[in-house]
């Protein structure tokens, strides 16, 4: 466990403060997180001589392209996530752990998520530890992330004005069916105001993949995209 | 007021309802006459209609009862989609948004009485006139054709017959044949459209006629997706398609559509197929109405009310807004702004900042799609845009064909948001 040497300690003293646009980070506790993926161990195995699953093993997937493995058979919504050109980076690692259908809509993970950050770090600390070279240290890119803000609560909070998310819906439904009809663009009626508002964040931060909707989404002000969330997630 | 000759689609209700309103003058309805039933007219009758949930009395002036989208028309021309499956009816919204559909053409406008008048004898009154016509050509643009020509040589930019038209003869043309295209000036309905056709047009010749070669006389020396484009004919059709630039006399062209021929910067062709597509200008009734400065009709951004009479909307590719390309997503999403306005001026509901945006997907062979899109917003002085983004060269084959069956699904979206 080098790599949790005491180097990591100045890391994490940082982590408070204005982090430079990309930096190496610790992740979190991997002693730890290995309890916690009890909760992912009925689906996935990890390490020496780990097999599919429900789900696909865990065996070198920091940095990997989504859906890679041919003996695997991926849900729809994982399989347009590799076509989008997704990663699993940190960001979507950790994205997906928090609520697997927010960033990706139409995976088979029934998985409620990991809401609490520190839980979510450990896990992926502990899997890091399968990925390959995870004794480079500094880490490189793999572990690297951006600078990312939480969502505080009071974002989370905002009530959308439906009228205003009625209007604004308008831009969205020149593509999206709102009969709710998958026609190879998703469905985003009926969602749960808080995945949809987390979505478009991550769209907006260019955590999801998609040059459309990150551009969309981009311009979107808090209380808009809690409007559209507002507005949708009334349409049945 | 002779209302005999009018003709009507949809339901007995919606009809009847048209066929009241002249009589409710002043009666408090107020009313809104939209010319054009494409992308830009057809979405803002139903999202005011939707609006105003019977409080505004909308109708929708349209010569064709079925509409054949120009958008995806090309794809008809490379044998991707079927003829019919671009064809729309105003059913729906006659019927579920009591919109009066009228089968007219809109003839002349008495912007101080605020009626429209039709081909068929009747006259509309309106509080707001929404003009979503569309495209004409500018006379005497090309050298040689007019639009009695375009039996022989298409324009197949509004379509329909016209494209039944050019698909027939590119698959009569001879082995080893000549496909000539006369490609128009800035500013122009979809802008990568020419160059998605020739896309088109290769794929077919090389699958049944290998040998054929095809000629674009242009103005310009550069278009939209042009590296994309480029690339992509370089890839699928190396050899077969010469593009003229405006360097290179591309816009030095004449045409004799008796003799098929082409003479571009003073070379003369014999062709066996070509698509002459002229310079644009708004549809007619814009200048019919003294709204137009120049070939366009100027419009605020903020509400889309034409410059010179704020009871006039225009929208669409008849309108000059600034930074948006003329397309069928930018007409939808210009007709949602245009909608929003009218409605707040005419009842109590909300008037929000304008924001635009437009996508346009094009296929250049097979599962090869790619796409351009910016998001905009309204100035004072326009439409300026805010963000953009546009596909790569050497993007691999699965975002290609991600992004062309993405184009499929936005089809059937934008559609069904047009025509309810």
């Amino acid at each position: 466990m080098r790599w949790l040497g005491g180097a990591f300690l100045a890391w994490g003293v940082l982590a408070g403060t204005a982090w430079a646009e990309e930096e190496a980070t610790r992740i979190g506790d991997p002693e730890r997180g290995a309890e916690i993926f009890g909760k992912c161990a009925s689906c996935h195995e990890v390490g020496q001589g780990a097999k599919h699953r429900v789900g696909p093993h865990l065996n070198g997937i920091f940095d990997r392209k989504v859906a890679q493995f041919e003996d695997y058979n991926y849900s729809e919504g994982i399989e347009r996530a590799r076509r989008d050109g997704m990663v699993w980076n940190l960001k979507n690692l950790d994205a997906y752990l928090e609520n697997p259908k927010t960033l990706v809509s139409g995976t088979r993970m029934n998985f409620a998520g990991l809401k609490n950050k520190r839980d979510r770090d450990d896990v992926l600390a502990y899997l890091r530890q399968f990925s390959a070279n995870p004794q480079d240290i500094p880490e490189a890119a793999p572990t690297a992330r951006k600078r990312e803000v939480e969502l505080p609560p009071e974002v989370l909070a905002i009530m959308g004005d439906p009228d205003y998310g009625e209007y604004l819906s308008t831009e969205c439904t020149t593509c999206h069916q709102v009969d709710g009809e998958y026609d190879g663009i998703p469905v985003i009626t009926g969602w749960i105001e808080e995945d949809f508002v987390v979505a478009m964040h991550a769209y907006k931060r260019k955590i999801r993949p998609h040059p459309v909707m990150q551009m969309m989404a981009g311009r979107l002000s808090d209380e808009e995209i809690a409007a559209l969330a507002a507005y949708f997630g009334a349409l049945e | 007021m002779k209302l005999n000759r009018r003709t009507f689609l949809g339901t007995g209700v919606a009809a009847a309802t048209a066929l009241q309103a002249p009589m409710v003058l002043g009666a408090g309805k107020p009313r809104v006459v939209v010319i054009g039933g494409g992308a830009g007219g057809a979405t803002t009758a139903r999202y005011i209609a939707k609006g105003a949930k019977g409080a505004v009395d909308v109708t929708l002036v349209e010569p064709t009862r079925t509409y054949y989208t120009c958008f995806f028309s090309n794809l008809y021309l490379g044998g991707f989609r079927e003829l019919s499956s671009l064809a729309h009816s105003y059913g729906k919204l006659a019927s579920d948004y009591g919109i009066n559909v009228v089968h007219d053409w809109a003839i002349g406008i008495d912007r101080d009485a605020r009626t429209v008048s039709l081909a068929g004898g009747g006259m509309l009154n309106y509080d707001r006139l929404v003009l979503s016509p569309g495209i004409d050509f500018v006379d005497g643009a090309v050298e040689g054709w007019d639009v009695t020509a375009q039996n022989k040589m298409p324009h197949a930019f509004k379509a329909g017959s016209q494209t039944e038209l050019l698909k027939a003869q590119i698959e009569a043309m001879p082995e080893g044949g000549v496909f000539a295209m006369v490609a128009p000036p800035n500013p122009f309905r979809c802008p990568p459209g020419p160059y998605e056709r020739v896309s088109m047009v290769a794929h077919v010749l090389k699958e049944r006629n290998p040998t054929a070669k095809i000629i674009i006389a242009d103005p310009k020396n550069k278009f939209s997706k042009m590296a994309l484009f480029q690339e992509g004919w370089a890839n699928h059709y190396e050899g077969m398609i010469d593009w003229i630039n405006g360097d290179f006399g591309g816009g030095n062209v004449s045409v004799d559509p008796d003799a098929m021929t082409v003479t571009i910067d003073g070379e003369e062709t014999k062709v066996d197929v070509c698509n002459v597509i002229p310079a644009m200008k708004a549809g007619r009734i814009c200048e019919m109405a003294g709204i137009t400065e120049g070939n366009w009709a100027p419009v605020t951004g903020h509400t889309m009310q034409s410059r010179i009479d704020e009871n006039i909307h225009v929208l669409g590719d008849a309108c000059a807004q600034g930074d948006m390309p003329k397309s069928g997503f930018s007409a939808n999403s210009q007709a949602k702004v245009a909608a929003m306005a009218v409605l707040s001026a005419l009842t109590d509901s909300k008037l929000f900042p304008a924001k635009f945006s437009n996508t346009c997907w094009s296929l250049i062979d097979t599962n090869d799609g790619v796409k351009v899109g910016a998001t905009y917003e309204a100035t004072d002085e326009k439409i300026a845009k805010v963000d953009g983004f546009i596909s790569q060269t050497g993007e691999d084959a699965e975002l290609r064909q991600a992004t062309y069956e993405e184009s499929v699904g936005w089809y059937a979206g934008i559609t069904a948001d047009i025509f309810g």
